[in-house]
């Protein structure tokens, strides 16, 4: 399939981005990259300068709001795409709506439990909607340790599902980013499969 | 009584004929708490452990998740 048919395929589609932090905004930029069509962006975090050790920001976009930078990122990158911002923390009340209509969810938090409350969520209020999350990234090299596994139809995991982010183990660019382009690539899978039409 | 589930597409035995996923879990020694649990394609929320039974043949998928991103 050549190049612009894929473009136009995933035109279509509509993927929900939890958490614009390490993973979500790499995946975001490698989604519209690839030209999915839509894009639902939560966070209500501002960029610090600590996130540019491997977050897709810039030094003059410390202190804005994740969500806007990131919009204003892509647009330099992709303006076909349609980016929807929602600066709201994300919770058990407000998930199905926020993410209403998306195709695919992207779990891109940092901390386990938001993971947690995340995946719980998705799977038992928002049936038949895939769910990829990252699991496992911390601190340099072990390549070949990050993986992708599919769990069944809604739930897919990407990372090395044991390493766990600590002073000493920091993340960086390289193996959180190979993780958030391994979400990016199964969303991509998924959509291209005749399941989505 | 021992029985046989399916854990992440491994063969495992546990002790018993039907028990908790809270039971299996003290089992297995799996102390790490941040996780997912489906049995045969359903997610087991944390607060249905201790009332959720695993029975022989049944499918477990677990997911650890790890701070970080």
């Amino acid at each position: 399939m050549k190049l612009a048919e894929i473009r136009a395929h995933l035109s279509k589609f509509r993927v929900g981005i939890a958490g614009a932090g390490g993973l979500g905004s790499n995946c975001a930029v490698a989604l519209a990259r690839s030209g999915v069509g839509t894009l639902v962006i939560a966070d209500f975090d501002v960029v610090e300068e600590a996130n540019l050790n491997r977050q897709y920001y810039f030094t003059d976009q410390i202190g804005m709001s994740k969500t806007i930078a990131l919009k204003e990122n892509i647009w330099c990158i992709n303006p076909g795409t349609t980016i929807i911002i929602k600066q709201e923390k994300l919770d058990k009340g407000n998930i199905v709506q926020i993410f209403s209509g998306c195709n695919i969810i992207v779990e891109a938090f940092d901390s386990s439990s938001m993971k947690e409350m995340l995946i719980e969520t998705v799977q038992t209020k928002m049936p038949g909607i895939p769910i990829i999350v990252g699991s496992g990234m911390a601190g340099w090299g072990k390549t070949n340790d990050l993986r992708y596994r599919k769990i069944d139809d809604t739930l897919y995991v990407c990372g090395d599902e044991s390493t766990e982010v600590t002073d000493n183990l920091p993340p960086l660019a390289p193996r959180v980013a190979i993780v958030a382009n391994m979400q990016a690539n199964v969303v991509i899978e998924l959509l291209m499969n005749n399941n989505y039409q | 009584m021992t029985m046989k589930i399916l854990l992440n597409n491994r063969s495992e035995e546990l002790e018993g004929e039907s028990i908790s996923v809270s039971d299996m879990l003290v089992q297995k020694k799996f102390s790490y708490k941040m996780r997912i649990i489906k049995i045969n394609g359903t997610l087991i929320s944390k607060d249905k452990y201790d009332t959720t039974n695993i029975n022989d043949g049944d499918d477990v998928q677990m997911l650890y998740l790890m701070s970080g991103g």
